[in-house]
């Protein structure tokens, strides 16, 4: 069932080399610690390419297995492997941390070493969290990004970042606690005696036990999502999170959670999943208008931003719980668009604030005279984030109401509107910003774009376009991990039962309709 | 009457122990004030001769005096754990007491004669002989407790500590009687017997079971028997706070759990809810009220008790009647590792309390950790790995202790036990992490950059070196003490 990795261990030398770049920093001067953070993340991307180019796309199995022993009794192993689930959000972990470091170049003055140090503990975590095919392995990375994360929004934030800061792991915290219950009672009660992820993943257990065990997840993943009512902690993150911050939170941090509901929920508790698959999708279509809405009424650009991820990750779990291949596979990709194009975003905001030390939209606005290159980018990044056709969030959110629609055509149309509302929100935000009357008092502060700032978007662009253009590469990976995740572990034969019903294409005159809509005004 | 040489060699760190302890109480008038590290060095070297005596004595389970004594895998893990926390306590010690200008070297006699009672209250195989040692652990306790003697705080502690000691003593000893009367004998192998004569409702064994868990509870400070811990834990001087929190809690634990399944392992159902009940106070209001302190001193006494309610955790999975076979003995395993891992956070955390100094006094308000990050980073870093390891965060030892206990308790069917466990690690992460937000996340402030230093002795560092050592490793690599725990668990 799982390939080895070939005799080289990939995966530990892509969650290792962070670690190693620590010790570099710690060796290193202070001047140069950003350096050494860029060349050690830089290489850390590097290093995981060879893992798409090598990866076989026709078996579901994982991929470049290592496995050895770790604690003997329990058995807990470093079992670590991708599949095409977690290959593209490894990918995408490893492809944002240099941006990362590139948009920190001159924000972060005090503590460099810190903040480098915990930006690359972040990244050795979270790849951990995607590779670990151990449950206590899993769950040691889980929880071992708590630290980092806190110390990045709560040194280097805003002014309200110690509130913010400890909000986040609180809330963090108390989501995981049922969590290492639930990793304890599959052990106990299982009977595999195994925190082997795929054994777990094969075990059948009484439909009462899975009930308990997926609401034990469910507040763990959902949570970190976070879904709608357990939000609350995430504008608060984001606005005083530094910008590498917000996009680690955003980008990376958020589908650990969606990860998780795929990797642990759907092929362990699959009877669960299905008895409760009512109660997630009405969750997602809530947090997808509830966070439009919100959106729609922010005056900071951080807080926006923030609102508009509780409704775009509505859209991961909308397609995740329509447990079919259309949905799942549109999930993961809007999961990885999410990264790119939230990232985009925070990111840009970031470089705004720097010049003008504020995120109120009234500060900030008519920027398109005075900051073109910035204007234009920031226009793509909006229409990629409304769904425009041929950027990469059309095809994401096309794949997930088109398999939302399978499973209920009132959720699906309600999840379309969402769209419509990205569309106003967005654009309200684009025209006051970019077109908008400019702000006198920040006039003086103004210049465009620098090399570096240009450099941390031009690749995001250059996803943006490819996945919205030729998402084909992008699917290919993940297509045989999602069939098996469909067919063998959760048994859904919702495709198979209705082959007439599909392709739906009463959804895609919906969304076609709203994009269309998006782009008129 | 002789006593018989193999006897002797049964008790043999004990005795050198106890030796040692009264030689350098004999030397300590003698020595010249520059000289007095070396008996500091004496001890530890004391120390390590034991180490090595009770690793080589490891094996076969084996009684000496007739059945008063016995020495086994569990006595010996409690011994090993005990020499390291002291060996610990005194190299802190040395520059701690001279900062403190209580420099006696009487010190280091009381700590090794408060280890002596601790050794035999873990081998004790007779009430009579853990009550001995518990005497002569809490007397060398009371005496360390007040050696600041020019501070009222500190004269507090000891009396505190002394009046409630003999106090919970004498309920100990009422039980123990109460026992002696049921069973004619005060050894464990016969109250088993007894007990299991006289089944569960009998109301003499319910009376002496009961204050044997309230005098018991005291020396663990159980919630609602610790009543004293804050005040002595915040008054005494922090090594001796430290030797308390981590030393005696220890010995006590592993002298309450076999006096229980040992003694009274027939009437699980008896004791159980009672320790089940004990248990879920503590972690309440040990983690509750550790929420609202300000002084970094007294939120580690309110920890202790918290930790001491996850300890508790084992002891009741060892005592439940569980579901599988193993259950029992994985309960006391976790407990074993729990105490060990504990031992090593908490020591840690004292000694930072105890190095850090603001004018002449210790550093142990919360006002005191600010912005320690930018004016020490290791040791910031440092404390901030003990508070993420008392949280039970991985990858920490902490997180392994709480892992093998809620793995204990769900295995015995305890599994809302672990919930509740878990919710109250949750809420400690709290107040740990205030320390953190405080040192890393707070500007220090001009004038406490002239006045807070840090009076790290290289023996301290070397303290702080095993604690750091200790929680990474353990977090890291918990494989060798787990199967050491697991085998030297009770049945």
């Amino acid at each position: 069932m799982a390939v080895p990795s070939g005799g080289f261990p990939w995966i530990t030398l892509i969650v290792l080399l962070p670690l190693v770049g620590v010790a570099g920093i710690l060796a290193a001067k202070e001047e140069m610690a950003k350096w050494v953070t860029f060349g050690v993340s830089s290489l850390v991307f590097l290093v995981s390419l060879p893992l798409w180019a090598m990866f076989d796309d026709a078996t579901p199995a994982m991929q470049f297995v290592e496995k050895h022993h770790w604690i003997a009794s329990p058995s807990i192993n470093y079992a670590v492997g991708v599949d095409g689930i977690s290959l593209p959000l490894v990918l995408m972990t490893t492809f944002l941390t240099p941006l990362c470091v590139l948009v920190s170049w001159t924000a972060v003055e005090t503590r460099v070493k810190e903040f480098m140090i915990s930006l690359l503990v972040m990244e050795t975590a979270t790849v951990g969290v995607f590779v670990a095919l151990d449950f206590v392995l899993f769950y040691v990375f889980w929880e071992t990004m708590l630290i980092p994360m806190y110390l990045l929004i709560g040194v280097w934030g805003g002014p309200n970042r110690v509130y913010a800061a400890m909000k986040f792991f609180l809330y963090t915290l108390a989501g995981s606690v049922l969590l290492l219950v639930a990793i304890i009672v599959l052990y106990v009660y299982a009977g595999e005696r195994s925190f082997d992820v795929l054994t777990l993943s094969h075990a059948v257990y009484s439909p009462s036990l899975q009930a308990w065990v997926f609401w034990a997840f469910f507040v763990a993943f959902a949570v970190k999502v976070p879904m709608f009512p357990f939000h609350t902690w995430l504008p608060d993150a984001h606005v005083e999170a530094p910008t590498a911050g917000s996009v680690v939170l955003a980008s990376v941090l958020l589908k650990l959670g969606t990860y998780g509901f795929l990797r642990f929920s759907l092929p362990m508790l699959p009877d669960a999943t299905q008895r409760f698959t009512t109660v997630v999708m009405v969750l997602s279509v809530v947090a997808i208008i509830y966070g439009a809405y919100m959106a729609f009424a922010q005056a900071d650009l951080k807080r926006l931003i923030a609102y508009s991820s509780v409704s775009h990750m509505g859209f991961v779990t909308l397609g995740i719980f329509a447990l079919n291949a259309q949905g799942i596979e549109g999930a993961i990709l809007q999961m990885v668009n999410h990264g790119i194009t939230t990232g985009a975003l925070f990111l840009c905001v970031g470089m705004i604030y720097e010049r003008t030390h504020s995120r109120e939209i009234v500060d900030n606005s008519g920027l398109a005279k005075p900051m073109p290159i910035y204007a234009t980018f920031l226009v793509i990044f909006g229409l990629s984030s409304v769904g425009l056709p041929g950027m990469n969030g059309f095809v994401g959110e096309f794949f997930v109401l088109v398999g939302t629609f399978t499973w209920s055509k009132v959720a699906a149309t309600l999840a379309a509107l969402g769209v419509i509302l990205a569309a106003v929100y967005i654009l309200w935000m684009l025209q006051r910003v970019v077109y908008g009357v400019p702000a006198q008092h920040v006039a003086s502060k103004l210049y465009d774009l620098n090399w570096r700032e240009i450099g941390t978007l031009v690749p995001l662009v250059v996803l943006v376009f490819w996945i919205g253009l030729y998402p084909k590469p992008f699917m290919d990976v993940m297509h045989a991990s999602v069939e098996k995740l469909i067919h063998q572990d959760v048994k859904v034969m919702l495709v198979e039962a209705e082959p007439s019903s599909f392709p739906p294409t009463p959804v895609t005159p919906d969304v076609i309709a709203s994009a269309a809509e998006a782009e008129t005004r | 009457m002789t006593i018989p040489l193999a006897d002797l060699v049964v008790i043999l760190p004990e005795l050198i122990v106890v030796g040692a302890a009264c030689l350098l109480l004999a030397l300590a008038p003698i020595t010249p004030s520059t000289k007095k590290d070396w008996l500091a060095w004496m001890s530890v070297a004391t120390l390590v001769v034991c180490f090595i005596v009770t690793m080589n004595g490891m094996g076969e389970r084996v009684y000496a005096f007739s059945e008063l004594v016995v020495v086994d895998g569990y006595a010996s893990f409690w011994k090993l754990l005990l020499y390291v926390v002291s060996g610990m306590i005194v190299l802190l010690s040395i520059g701690y007491l001279k900062e403190e200008r209580i420099d006696l070297a009487e010190f280091y006699g009381f700590v090794l004669l408060s280890l002596t009672g601790m050794m035999i209250m873990v081998s004790g195989a007779d009430l009579l002989v853990v009550y001995l040692g518990i005497e002569l652990m809490s007397i060398s306790l009371y005496v360390m407790a007040g050696f600041k003697r020019f501070e009222a705080k500190s004269m507090e502690s000891s009396a505190k500590y002394f009046i409630l000691g003999a106090f919970s003593s004498g309920i100990l000893l009422y039980g123990i009687s109460l026992i002696f009367g049921a069973a004619g004998s005060t050894r464990l192998v016969e109250i088993a017997a007894a007990v299991n004569a006289r089944g569960l409702n009998d109301s003499l064994v319910l009376m002496a079971l009961m204050l044997l868990i309230v005098g018991f509870g005291f020396k663990i400070a159980a919630v609602p028997f610790h009543m004293w811990t804050p005040d002595v834990y915040q008054g005494a001087p922090t090594s001796v706070t430290a030797f308390m929190a981590v030393a005696s809690k220890a010995a006590s634990f592993g002298a309450f759990l076999r006096v229980m399944l040992e003694g009274f392992g027939g009437v699980k159902p008896n004791w159980t809810g009672l320790i089940l009940g004990l248990c879920i106070l503590t972690l309440i209001l040990g983690n509750l009220v550790a929420i609202v302190q300000t002084n970094v001193k007294r939120m580690l006494a309110y920890s202790s008790i918290a930790h001491a309610g996850y300890a508790l955790i084992g002891v009741v999975v060892a005592g439940w009647i569980g579901t599988e076979a193993g259950a029992s003995s994985q309960g006391v395993a976790s407990m074993m590792l729990y105490l060990a891992i504990y031992s090593f956070m908490t020591l840690g955390a004292f000694s930072i309390v105890a190095i850090l100094r603001r004018g002449g006094l210790e550093g142990e308000d919360l006002d005191d950790f600010t912005g320690l990050a930018k004016r020490h980073k290791v040791v910031a870093f440092v404390m901030l790995l003990f508070m993420v390891s008392l949280a039970g965060i991985p990858p920490t030892a902490g997180f392994i202790g709480k892992f093998y206990l809620f793995m204990a308790a769900v295995n015995a069917g305890l599994t809302w036990l672990a919930v509740v466990g878990l919710i109250f690690a949750a809420v400690s992460a709290f107040y740990y992490l205030r320390v953190v937000m405080v040192m890393y996340m707070r500007e220090p402030t001009s004038d406490q950059e002239l006045e807070t230093r840090l009076a790290l002795s290289p023996a301290a560092t070397v303290v702080l070196a095993c604690a750091v050592a200790g929680v990474v490793i353990l977090g890291l690599y918990p494989g060798p003490l787990v199967s050491f725990t697991s085998s030297a668990a009770l049945p």
